[in-house]
């Protein structure tokens, strides 16, 4: 819950506000719960609720070019100068198969992915955390966030993309 | 299909969403081109070291806090 928190407000303390007052709200809440979702999409909803609107409230504080650096520009994953005039790779990506294991699975590369985890606009990040960190269905995803399978998928898409490539760079 | 295409298809591919015939032709590709087949494995690796790199624990402020939340919100609801 932290973890997604987070994608929408700019310090640490400003999530852990977040989760205390979602649980609260859960609490508050608990016993008019009609059961019409599950508890978890109920409690994430509320999670969700919470956080952007106290994003909304800061973004009145923010400057707006900050602001401006949170959305993802969209386009192609995968820089295009890689790929020549028919589309195929100039390069094949050097292979992570010729890396130890051990590096791979280091806590130096799990706190990088982390980190560009921690680097994703909320839209994506979002996704990418309730889908491959926390495991949740791609149905209980769109349910929660109310978008279409399409645009759940696009998102999962770019955020993947996006650690990929931060981690590719920091293994070369 | 192209390299360019077919990495923009792998998270469609690896969710079961490609149309059959696309699947076919993305799997077609896939065979003969080392570049895409490095891509998915790696988009894959991306995808199973995202999932280790889950959860820290609680900062002892914070689970302090909601503690103590839950405590008064159950005190507060005896009759």
């Amino acid at each position: 819950m932290v973890r997604i928190a987070s994608a929408y407000v700019r310090d640490r303390e400003a999530a852990d506000d977040i989760v205390q007052e979602t649980w609260l709200t859960f609490l508050r809440n608990l016993d008019r719960f009609e059961g019409r979702s599950s508890i978890k999409t109920w409690l994430f909803g509320i999670l969700i609720n919470v956080a952007r609107a106290r994003r909304r409230r800061e973004s009145k504080l923010i400057p707006f070019s900050i602001w401006f650096s949170d959305r993802d520009r969209g386009g192609p994953t995968v820089d295009q100068r890689r790929f020549d005039r028919s589309g195929t790779w100039r390069e094949p990506p050097a292979p992570w198969s010729e890396l130890p294991e051990a590096r791979l699975a280091s806590k130096e590369t799990l706190g990088l992915i982390g980190a560009a985890i921690d680097a994703l606009p909320p839209k994506l990040r979002e996704v990418l955390v309730l889908r491959d960190v926390d495991g949740w269905s791609a149905d209980e995803v769109c349910s929660l966030l109310a978008i279409s399978p399409e645009n759940q998928r696009v998102r999962l898409h770019r955020a993947r993309a996006a650690v990929r490539s931060k981690l590719e760079g920091a293994l070369e | 299909m192209n390299c360019r295409q077919v990495v923009e298809l792998m998270t469609d591919y690896l969710e079961g969403t490609l149309s059959e015939a696309e699947r076919i032709r993305f799997e077609e590709h896939l065979a003969g081109c080392d570049g895409c087949r490095e891509y998915l494995a790696q988009l894959r690796k991306t995808i199973e070291l995202t999932g280790r790199s889950a959860a820290e624990p609680l900062p002892a402020a914070l689970e302090q806090q909601l503690t103590d939340a839950f405590r008064d919100w159950k005190r507060d609801r005896r009759p």
